[in-house]
This record gives C-alpha cells, sequence and structure tokens, in this order.
C-alpha cells in the first residue's frame, strides 16, 4: 500500500489498510437497522462507552447525503429493495476511510435503473480520489466505466491493459483463450410451427405474480422469456414446474391438459426447470456430484426398493463426460467445483429425466464466458433433437443468441411477441423490454 | 486408490471426471477411533477389574442398546436437519400404555397398544412440523411435556407391573443362548436403519432434504413427507425402546427413558452425523451409543462417584465432537 509492503491476514486488517470489498451475496444483517449495519463494530460510543444511536444515526445521513440518497438511517435493511443494500455496503465501506473499493459482481441483483445509479456513483466515488476495483462478468459495464482492465485465466494474468487499446473481442478472446466460435452470434434454426405444439399455456394467472399469460412452445423450440425482475418471468417458470399455485388458467403438453400441483406433478408430465438461484434451489453443496445429479432419478433407479449405485454411477459417468463437467470425480463434494461446473451438473441433473419440456431460468448468472458459450450450444443441441426449450435471462444478448421467439414480459404479462429474424439489433428488445 | 487421494491437486485439471472412490476423509471415522482408543485404554487399565470378562462386555451393550435404538432413529431426524427431543419421553409413555394393555389383554395388545402409542405421538409432531411450519425444536420440546404428564397421569404415577412373562422374554429380559435379546433388537433396528440411509431412494431424499431443503424441493422430492415421516420414525422407535424398557424392568413407569433425549442426540452427533443435515450415518450413531456406554462403564469400575463421571463424560464428548468436526466451507 502506498509502496509500502503490507500483510493482510484477516478482513480486519485489510480494512485498517483501507482496502474494503462490497461482496456479490451481500454481507448486510437483515435484521438490523441501516445505521446498525454500516458501524457494526465500530460503534460510535457516548461518554459512558454505551451506545451512541444518534450520532451513528446522524453519520449514516451523512454518508448517504454524500453518495447522493436520502435514507432513514432508522430502516431495518430487509424492508429496502436490493438497491439500496448496495449503497450501503458502499456507505459502510466509506464509513471506515477505505480508499479502494472491491465490487464482486454489483449489477448482478440490480436492476437496469439501479445499476445506472451505480455506475453515476462509481464516477463520483473515482472523482473523490476513491479506487475502484471491479468484478464483473459482463464485458458491456466493463466497457463503459473501467478505465484499465486485467483478465484473469486460470488463475494466471491474461493481458492487463488500457480498456481504450482493446475491442470486446479482444477481450472475450483473452477470456476465452481460445477463437470463440461465434457462440453468441445467432444462427436461424428451422422450427416447424404448423404441427400440434409442445406446450400451450393458456390465460394463465396467478395473483399478485402474473396475468393472462398464453403462450405455445413447439418441439424444437427455443423460446426466450424477456423482462425486468419482477416482471413474472421467474413467477410463470415456477409455476410451470409446481413451485407455486396458479389461480386460473389451463397448461397442456402434447395437446392433454396436465395438473399441476407439485414438483412431481410437473416432472411427470415432462417439464423440467434449471432453478434461478443454483446454490439455493439446484444444488446439496455439501453432497457430492453424484448425490445431486442422481436425486431426481431416484424413483427410477430402485430395484426391489434399494437404489442401483453401479447404473446411477454409469448414468452420472455419462452424463458428466457428455457436458464436460470438470471435476476430480464424480464423489467430489460440488462447492468445490467452479460456478460453471456447478451449472453443468444441475442442466445435467435435469437432462437424465428426459423432459420434453426444460425451462432454463436464468441459465449462465455467474458462470464465466467459457461455461456460458457451452450452456447455450447445449440449449440448442436439446431443441435440435426436438425438445421444447423456454430460456430467462437478463443479459438480452445472450437471449438474442439463442432464442427463435421472445416474449417480453412487463408487470405480469405478455406485452410483445417478436420472432427472432424481426429483431434488428439489442437496442430494439432492450427497448421493447423497458417499453421505451 | 490411495495415488488418488494424494494427487487430488495434480488432477483437478483433467478433465473430465472419472468414478473413483469417494475420497477418505478420516474426520468420518473419529468415533471408531476413540472407541478403540478408549476401549484400549480400559482394557489396559481396568483388566484387573474385568472389564475384559464376557459378562462386563454384554454388561456394556445391555446398558447401551436402547440409547442405540433410539440413536439410528434419531439419525434420521438429524440429518434431515430436523431435532425430536421427546424420544425419552415417548418412551416412558409406551412403556406405561404397554405395561397396563398387557395387563388388561395380553400380549399382543400391549405390544400394538405401544407402538401405536409411538405413532399417534410421532403423527401428531410430523403433521405440526411438516403441515404447520412449525420448528421441530419447538413441537417436540412441548410433546416432551405432554407425553411425561400423561404417563404420571394415566398411571397416577405409580409403577404398572408387567407379570406376563412372553413380554417382558422377548422385549429386553430373554437370551437366544449366551445373546441377550436386546442386543438383537438393537441389530435389527440398525440393520434395518443403515440399509434404508445407505441404501433407498427414501435415504437419499432424508440427506437431500437436510442438506438443502429448497434445492430437493426443486429436485421434486416432497420434503413436507420426509419431514413428516423421520418424525414419526423416531417416536415409534422411541416407543419401542420404551417397550424394552418394560420388558427389561418388568414394569412400565413414567421415568423410564426420563433424559434419554439429551443421550441419544449426544451418541448421534459424536457418531460423525451433521447436527446441520445433509450428512448422517448409522454405523456411528450406534458406535457412539456404544461409546458412551463403554465410557460410563469403564469409570464406574474406575470407582468414580456419578457427579465426577458426568464431568469425565462431558469433556469426552466435547472432545470427540470437536475432532470430527469438519473443514471450512463445508460446514
Amino acid at each position: 500500500m502506498d509502496g509500502r509492503t503490507v500483510q493482510i491476514r484477516s478482513p480486519q486488517e485489510a480494512q485498517e489498510n483501507g482496502i474494503a470489498m462490497i461482496f456479490q451475496e451481500f454481507s448486510l444483517i437483515p435484521t438490523l437497522s441501516v445505521a446498525q449495519n454500516i458501524f457494526l463494530n465500530s460503534e460510535p460510543r457516548t461518554g459512558t462507552k454505551l451506545l451512541d444511536d444518534r450520532q451513528s444515526e446522524r453519520r449514516t445521513r451523512e454518508l448517504f447525503a454524500e453518495l447522493g440518497e436520502d435514507v432513514d438511517p432508522k430502516k431495518t435493511v430487509a424492508d429496502m429493495s436490493t438497491g439500496y443494500w448496495q449503497l450501503t455496503e458502499i456507505a459502510k465501506a466509506l464509513s471506515r476511510d477505505a480508499r479502494i473499493l472491491i465490487m464482486d459482481e454489483p449489477t448482478s441483483s440490480l436492476t437496469k435503473t439501479e445499476s445506472e445509479a451505480l455506475f453515476d456513483l462509481i464516477r463520483r466515488l473515482k472523482a473523490n480520489g476513491i479506487s475502484i476495483v471491479y468484478i464483473s462478468h459482463r464485458m458491456e459495464e466493463v466497457f463503459r466505466i473501467a478505465d484499465r482492465v486485467t483478465v484473469l485465466r486460470n488463475g494466471r494474468n491474461a493481458i492487463t491493459d488500457e480498456v481504450s487499446n482493446l475491442t470486446l473481442d479482444e477481450v472475450i478472446d483473452h477470456i476465452v483463450g481460445e477463437k470463440m466460435e461465434g457462440a453468441f452470434e445467432w444462427r436461424e434454426r428451422e422450427v416447424d410451427r404448423t404441427g400440434s405444439p409442445l406446450l400451450e399455456v393458456k390465460v394463465l394467472s396467478a395473483a399478485g405474480r402474473f396475468r393472462d399469460v398464453s403462450f405455445n412452445l413447439y418441439p424444437g423450440e427455443i423460446l426466450g422469456l424477456a423482462g425486468l425482475m419482477g416482471s413474472g418471468r421467474t413467477e410463470i417458470a415456477r409455476a410451470l414446474f409446481g413451485i407455486d399455485r396458479v389461480d386460473a388458467g389451463e397448461i397442456l403438453v402434447h395437446g392433454r391438459s396436465v395438473d399441476i400441483r407439485g414438483v412431481r406433478d410437473a416432472m411427470d408430465a415432462g417439464i423440467s426447470l434449471i432453478p434461478e438461484d443454483r446454490r439455493l434451489q439446484g444444488l446439496v453443496l455439501d453432497h457430492s456430484v453424484k448425490d445431486n445429479l442422481l436425486l431426481p432419478l431416484l424413483k427410477g433407479l430402485q430395484r426391489r426398493g434399494v437404489v442401483d449405485d453401479r447404473r446411477g454411477e454409469r448414468t452420472v459417468g455419462a452424463l458428466v463426460e457428455r457436458l464436460k463437467v470438470k471435476a476430480s470425480s464424480i464423489f467430489e463434494p460440488i462447492w468445490l467445483l467452479s460456478g460453471g461446473n456447478q451449472q453443468k451438473v444441475v442442466i445435467a441433473k435435469w437432462l437424465a429425466a428426459e423432459p420434453d419440456v426444460l425451462v432454463m431460468d436464468e441459465p449462465t448468472a455467474g458462470v464465466d464466458i467459457g461455461a456460458k458459450t457451452e450452456i447455450l450450444d447445449i440449449a440448442r443441441d436439446l431443441a435440435d433433437s426436438g425438445k421444447g426449450i423456454i430460456v430467462i435471462s437478463s443479459e438480452l444478448t445472450e437471449l438474442l443468441a439463442v432464442s427463435d421467439r421472445i416474449l417480453v414480459l412487463q408487470d405480469g404479462t405478455v406485452t410483445r411477441e417478436m420472432h427472432r429474424r424481426d429483431v434488428g439489433s439489442e437496442e430494439e428488445l432492450h427497448r421493447a423490454v423497458q417499453s421505451v | 486408490m490411495l495415488s488418488r487421494v494424494f494427487n487430488r491437486g495434480a488432477d483437478a485439471d483433467a478433465g473430465v471426471a472419472s468414478a473413483s472412490v469417494p475420497r477418505f476423509d478420516w474426520r468420518q471415522y473419529v468415533v471408531f477411533i476413540a472407541f478403540l482408543v478408549v476401549f484400549a485404554l480400559f482394557g489396559a487399565t481396568l483388566y484387573d477389574s474385568g472389564f475384559l470378562s464376557f459378562n462386563n462386555l454384554l454388561n456394556i451393550v445391555r446398558q447401551s442398546a436402547i440409547i442405540a435404538v433410539m440413536a439410528v432413529a434419531m439419525t434420521f431426524v438429524i440429518s434431515a436437519a430436523e431435532i425430536d427431543l421427546s424420544v425419552g419421553s415417548v418412551a416412558g409413555l409406551a412403556s406405561v400404555t404397554s405395561a397396563l394393555a398387557v395387563s388388561e389383554y395380553g400380549f399382543f395388545a400391549g405390544a400394538a397398544t405401544g407402538l401405536l402409542t409411538g405413532l399417534i405421538v410421532g403423527s401428531v409432531n410430523g403433521a405440526l412440523v411438516a403441515r404447520f411450519n412449525i420448528p421441530s425444536f419447538l413441537v417436540t420440546l412441548g410433546m416432551l411435556g405432554i407425553a411425561v404428564g400423561t404417563a404420571r397421569w394415566i398411571t397416577d404415577s405409580a409403577p404398572v407391573p408387567i407379570l406376563d412373562d412372553s413380554f417382558n422374554t422377548i422385549f429386553g429380559s430373554g437370551q437366544i443362548g449366551p445373546v441377550p435379546a436386546l442386543l438383537i433388537w438393537m441389530f435389527i433396528v440398525f440393520a434395518v436403519g443403515h440399509i434404508v440411509l445407505r441404501k433407498t431412494a427414501y435415504g437419499r431424499r432424508v440427506l437431500a432434504t437436510g442438506g438443502n431443503e429448497s434445492a430437493a424441493r426443486f429436485s421434486g422430492v416432497d420434503t413436507r413427507r420426509i419431514k413428516f415421516y423421520v418424525l414419526l420414525a423416531s417416536s415409534t422407535v422411541a416407543a419401542l425402546a420404551g417397550m424394552l424398557y418394560a420388558g427389561r424392568l418388568q414394569s412400565g413407569r413414567y421415568q423410564w427413558g426420563e433424559g434419554d433425549e439429551l443421550s441419544v442426540i449426544a451418541a448421534v452427533i459424536l457418531g460423525g452425523t451433521s447436527l446441520f443435515g445433509g450428512y448422517g450415518t448409522v454405523v456411528g450413531s450406534v458406535l457412539g451409543a456404544l461409546l458412551v456406554g463403554l465410557i460410563n462403564n469403564g469409570l464406574t469400575l474406575m470407582g468414580l462417584e456419578f457427579s465426577q463421571q458426568q464431568i469425565v463424560r462431558g469433556a469426552i464428548i466435547i472432545l470427540a465432537v470437536a475432532l470430527a468436526r469438519k473443514g471450512p466451507g463445508s460446514r
């Protein structure tokens, strides 16, 4: 730091050196107030060594004023939107005189507007002499706000250069390490929509979540769902998979009406879901690759009441090979794998169930670009083999790369349906999503 | 095989995973090691006191068997990230109900009433936890009081003698050759529990539910049904344990099993089952119960007072659990 060698062995020592980190998963305590969170473990004291709440609240207000925001310091963190969580984290860092802020995927849980506000804030922090290390998978953001960029690959420094000296393609080449085969490039696929649809959704409604949603999905088709957070994308996926109940409407698979009251019903109807949150909903992190992969398949693996582990291991081996999952063995606990490989295991576990309809909710969230392209290719391959795929993604580049058709959702209803070939540019889809 | 273990770093980048053996983790075997160490220690120091005599060893098994039986069912409960604090008092209640039924209507009615007691209590526990999402800690804590209260109420806190010889022989007092009936019961429950946890879909689903309930649900596991069944089984097995107490002591009494919930939980955790759910071992739980029995017996032979025994036993349990703790990251 400042030319001196320092030793950093704990978060406290990092803090003493003026380094603060804004975590991907927020490190706030939801049940405490904003002020309590900011001054956690460094609370201002009164003369009698008791906590000085008035001072911490006043200083919280000042910190937020510096950030150009007005926040009630007494408000409980859990009651605020995620955008404010992040602001609180930043305020907490500033309260400790941080001079270097490390932000790990700061926009991953923010809406478009919140992200814009964050970028403004980053510029202001920069103007005040604060240095920022910005970790992101989103190249567009890097090019918008970074001065210099460092690409790391397999734990090594692949390149460090001024952003102005690099193009997007160059950066991606360094990330992938080899030439990309245009995975983000859209190729028109032939989809036969004259036959009967695989999945028909008719005026599906669920109070407070979505209403009057209707669409068809044809064999071999990839249908993209676009929309902002809270537009009803994930909620529709959850309803199709039997996680949440619906109030009205009908779901037909292969022309037959199905009554989906639980996950089991959805699986029996041939519908599977790659859930939005891999760590929370997709995997049992302490368990092995094998146990995670076989969880939905146990029913079919039983012989006279006992699970046939040999057959299970063969199934797992084949899938792991097919999806090129990198793990030292199928008995390795899943938390040791990288995000991309974890996600491949989640996909593999549903491939083995051989669904007709596969719903993928943010399938590439938090995975590196290499795994991202592989995952998109898997979706394409599945569609080519006649399955129906629904892809939900906040990254429009990705939706445009894989979808044959895109439904735009807003406030719980479908506002537009676009054929991919009619979408001229990403800006056009952006405007449709933001309805401007 | 060993080279795989030691070359983990080297082949982490090797690409495609292969079906090799699960890696060796000595922490999983702490209870085995502790068992052997304690056994050897007592065997050497207490040889003259007859620690290694056949009768003394049988005694140890006899004293631990009932705890071991309950620990098998508790392994499932804790693996599913739930807890059952009512096992001891359910055992007491079942000893009383079966004793009353035996003296009125005979052997079969007695056995059936005992098990029915467990089924009823278990259904209530399970339904409250699974249906109404009340934490099992609170439900079973309440049930602990209800079961003891009921047992005292219907007997006026007096013991109920059992004069039916076949009941006493089958549950607890009898032997086949030199093998006590208690040991046979323990073995049956252990074998069934081990196979169900290791080899059946139900067992895997219990572990998945405890490891990450949400992910299990998203994988088609009916997690509420799993929770219901682990609590149902726990109470039913506790009722069996109550009948073993009744048969062994030839009477039903509300005090039978009093405080056992703590010994049972200690045995399960000592055995290596994760208190946070997601990992469990029936073999470990039974060994954990035997280890506690071994320690109790050894300390008694050493001539320690009960109060001193409690202190030493507590220290040994803390030490073993501290050693068995998994590394960071996996909790």
